[in-house]
């Protein structure tokens, strides 16, 4: 996708929200079934315009409403917030410490820059076909955990549109969470401990706790090819250096004698299994699975109520690229770089009718992911709104 | 036949009723109390609860929680002051209806302040953690349902299928154990604190916990609940402080020192003037022995330090004339000569007498209140010297009175964790070359009656044989931020409002 201008953003941008953002499902999630009252209304949106304006507290009576603002203003990144105690676009006529944020969807930011210490392909803003599983990895291992040791029954996972993933839970109570509340959840899910100044970030001991295992069992199908082919850790002594100072003291040395015998990263990393399997006490052979590939989340993002994140859907004013779903069915084969710009979607030719045409472009697929979502949640809401009505014996 | 059956009834009932009120040796507080008290009534277990949390707190820093050492000694001052430690509400209605109403009196004393609510949310959680973990057997589930917080155990079935995930997320657990305890499915809200440091089992939005950590769970939302209730009560507080009876009461009970006041001077004449710099040396606390050291360097002492120092004197047992000597002598060295001192001066030692004015007898000043109000300025010398002081002048003062540099590390520790009465104790200890200080120090006026008994041959110097001397005591260098840390009152008008008041509060 190189050769997106940003200049061509203005230009862009009125076709892809006249002709291609799903308004429909849009509309549907953030309603979450219209059980609350005026849950949408109290939500908080945030524009950036052109020229770097940004705009914040936006609130809007309806999606219809939404929409024809998007459409009138075009924005480069649209932002989602919190709903607050009341409509934040009318928040200047509360008292003081009256208007609080009260519920948001629980979010994870997941951004490859966060890994520059263990990647060697890439830095920074750049991604490739081969970092690219370090997503991978961090989607299988998180996902996980929030389905089977937090119960989420409704999450959204996105592509970023440049260089990360996130996710959106969106359980009904999980949105009531406090700070406290996903701060804690935060620190279960985090394992890679420490900034430029520490060497050795990953410290297990016994007992495992079952989602270390659980987690690691996740990452060692992935190992091989992504750590010992592609990233090729163990190829030069400059990079083996860096994965031999995780080891015990005598294990270290005897390794660093051994190395160059080896071939490649693969041997090596044979040789350094056999070695540690007689220093039982040690971890050191999954603490170098997790350093190296083990998600890595940023916690400011996690941690408040009332954070703003991209949106779904939303474009990224540097790559051109929309944040679309990704589909967990599919998650190997997920492709950031194939994920269709902008440019191509201005190509497609101007159908008849106006309406549905993200069903008929190269967007389809990733809507369709994001419909089913809403369905689900949709479903799930008529199923307990049954149940409590057989409860207290409606007919 | 509906007469008598209604007489029996209400009989019934009337007995009844006093067991649902309080059907647990311990509770949450979430209901205040709703009947009339006396006042006196009112001050008296308000009085003895706040006696109760400052031993709560000293045996917390002096002993590890939860041992043998500690629940001996905490239950034996629980019986002494009447609160709750029965299983059986008929024999303990009195203490828990005591411990109820006495929870909710301080609490309109302590929400004022964030400092305040701390110190108060800690001893409060320390006081129940305690009672919590004395309850036995079926007890343990019958509290937790009568709080709503019935979490169920999990069957013996689920456990064996789990046994390996238990066994793992549960750390200090054997297998034999995790089959003994009890597991309880508690939802993951509740289970905070221990999920985000992964000690616990997490299973579809449930935490698996151990009856050994259930007691964490139960005290988080202890706190959770207290703490929002202390907010609440701070909103109302103005209604409660414009009633006249009870604004001193409650100001005085946050600062308040609950002891002998040293008025009753049983030892008055019998220090002469010629012994007090040795005496300083000897048997003053360091606070007075700093007052009297810069009396005699400087020649003068500015109004705080004048009215710590002469009260002190006055409950060691100075008469008024020599107070007046005393201090006459001092002060016409320095730069004021007879004639002033005797108008101004003279007057202010007179007044302390209780000899002019209102004629109150003036009390000598307890720890608490030195520690907590009026902190000194440069020029001052008054105040708590391990309260006030820089610890790096402290410790060259403390060096230069010879005192040994380990007890100056140990002394040093106490400070830092705000631990200042701790640390004159072991200025006690270290000056009067005991092991154990046999008391807890709340009066300067009280070190200097101890260290003269101790001098005079009045005390077993020698340490009890039944204790040994790693238990006794332990200096805890954990950062408890709670323990000592009470906001200083800037109201000096309400000081010597306050000095009438200490009558009041004092034991008989």
């Amino acid at each position: 996708m190189a050769g997106f201008e940003p200049g061509s953003l203005p230009d862009l941008l009125p076709l892809y929200y006249r002709r291609l953002f799903p308004y429909g499902p849009y509309g549907r999630w953030l309603s979450y079934g219209g059980v609350v009252k005026n849950y949408f209304q109290r939500r908080e949106f945030s524009f950036t315009l052109r020229d770097d304006i940004y705009v914040r507290y936006q609130s809007f009576n309806s999606p219809q409403e939404l929409e024809k603002e998007m459409q009138k203003m075009n924005p480069y990144k649209i932002d989602v917030g919190a709903v607050y105690s009341h409509r934040p676009s009318q928040r200047n006529t509360v008292h003081m410490g009256a208007f609080q944020a009260q519920e948001k969807e629980l979010v994870f930011d997941i951004d490859m820059t966060d890994y520059d210490d263990v990647r060697r392909c890439c830095s920074s803003a750049e991604i490739c076909s081969k970092c690219w599983t370090l997503m991978t990895i961090a989607i299988r291992v998180i996902d996980r955990a929030l389905v089977e040791d937090f119960g989420v029954k409704h999450r959204l996972w996105v592509y970023s549109g440049r260089r990360g993933v996130h996710c959106w839970v969106c359980d009904d109570s999980v949105r009531k969470w406090s700070c406290a509340m996903r701060t804690a959840a935060v620190e279960y899910l985090t394992l890679v401990k420490g900034g430029s100044e520490t060497v050795k970030k990953v410290n297990l001991t016994d007992p495992i706790h079952p989602f270390i295992s659980h987690s690691l069992s996740l990452v060692e199908p992935y190992f091989e090819d992504y750590a010992l082919v592609g990233q090729d850790i163990l190829g030069s002594s400059e990079s083996w250096e860096k994965v031999v100072a995780l080891v015990p003291e005598y294990i270290l040395r005897l390794l660093l004698r051994e190395f160059p015998k080896k071939h490649d990263s693969v041997q090596r990393w044979e040789l350094l299994k056999k070695k540690m399997e007689k220093c039982k006490p040690s971890h050191a052979e999954s603490e170098i699975m997790l350093q190296y590939c083990f998600p890595r989340l940023d916690i400011n993002v996690s941690r408040g109520v009332n954070h703003l994140l991209k949106s779904p859907f939303s474009v990224h004013p540097k790559t051109g690229r929309v944040s679309v779903p990704i589909d967990l069915r599919k998650l190997d084969q997920f492709d950031p770089l194939e994920e269709d710009g902008e440019k191509e979607n201005e190509t497609e030719p101007e159908p008849k009718r106006r309406t549905r045409d993200y069903r008929k472009t190269s967007l389809a697929p990733y809507v369709r992911v994001f419909e089913q979502f809403v369905e689900e949640m949709d479903k799930s809401r008529k199923g307990e709104l049954l149940k409590k009505s057989d409860l207290q014996g409606d007919f | 036949m509906e007469f008598s059956r209604e007489k029996r009834l209400k009989a019934r009932l009337a007995g009844d009723r006093r067991g649902d009120l309080y059907p647990h040796s311990l509770q949450f507080y979430l209901q205040p109390p709703t009947e009339n008290i006396s006042l006196a009534e009112f001050e008296n277990f308000a009085i003895d609860r706040l006696k109760l949390l400052k031993v709560v707190e000293n045996l917390g820093v002096s002993y590890v929680k939860g041992s043998d050492e500690y629940k001996s000694r905490l239950e034996r001052e629980i019986r002494k002051l009447k609160f709750p430690f029965r299983a059986l509400v008929e024999d303990d209605y009195d203490a828990r209806r005591k411990d109820h109403i006495s929870h909710f009196i301080l609490r309109l004393a302590y929400c004022q302040s964030e400092d305040l609510r701390r110190w108060f949310i800690q001893q409060e959680m320390d006081l129940f953690r305690y009672r919590f973990n004395e309850l036995n057997g079926d007890l343990v589930e019958k509290f937790l349902k009568y709080v709503n917080l019935s979490y169920g155990a999990i069957s013996k079935e689920v456990k064996e299928k789990l046994a390996v995930q238990l066994l793992n997320s549960t750390p200090g657990l054997s297998g034999a154990k995790v089959e003994e305890l009890e597991f309880y499915k508690v939802p993951l809200q509740d289970a905070m604190d221990l999920f985000r440091v992964r000690r616990v089992y997490l299973l579809n939005a449930f935490a698996y916990v151990p009856q050994t950590d259930i007691v964490a769970i139960v005290l988080n939302n202890f706190r959770t609940k207290l703490s929002k209730a202390l907010a609440l009560t701070a909103r109302s507080l103005p209604a409660v402080q414009s009633d006249e009876r009870l604004q001193p009461l409650l100001n005085h009970l946050s600062h308040s020192y609950v002891g002998p006041d040293y008025t009753i001077q049983k030892n008055i004449g019998k220090i002469s003037l010629e012994h007090i710099d040795a005496l300083s040396v000897k048997s003053f606390p360091l606070c007075m022995r700093q007052l009297h050291k810069a009396l005699r360097d400087n020649h003068h002492l500015r109004h705080g330090g004048r009215m710590q120092y002469g009260l002190f004197l006055k409950g060691i047992g100075l008469t008024l004339e020599q107070a007046l000597q005393f201090w006459k002598s001092e002060f016409i060295k320095g730069k004021v000569d007879a004639d002033k001192f005797d108008k101004g001066y003279a007057y202010s030692i007179r007044h302390n007498y209780g000899k002019e004015g209102k004629r109150t007898d003036y009390t000598p000043f307890s720890c608490m209140k030195i520690i907590l109000s009026n902190p000194p300025s440069p020029g001052d010398y008054h105040g708590c010297p391990f309260r006030h002081s820089d610890p790096e002048l402290l410790k060259q003062k403390l060096q230069s009175y010879k005192i040994p540099p380990t007890g100056i590390t140990q002394i040093l520790e106490l400070v830092k964790g705000m631990h200042y009465q701790l640390a004159c104790q072991k200025y006690f200890q270290l000056t009067q070359d005991v092991d154990d200080i046999g008391f807890s120090l709340n009066h300067p006026n009280q070190y200097f009656a101890e260290s003269q008994k101790l001098l005079s041959g009045g005390r077993e110097v020698k340490k009890e044989p039944s204790e040994p001397e790693s238990s006794q005591q332990k200096l805890s260098s954990q950062k408890s931020t709670n323990s000592c840390s009470i906001p200083i009152s800037s109201n000096t008008e309400a000081d010597t409002e306050l000095e009438g008041l200490d009558a009041y509060f004092t034991e008989d």
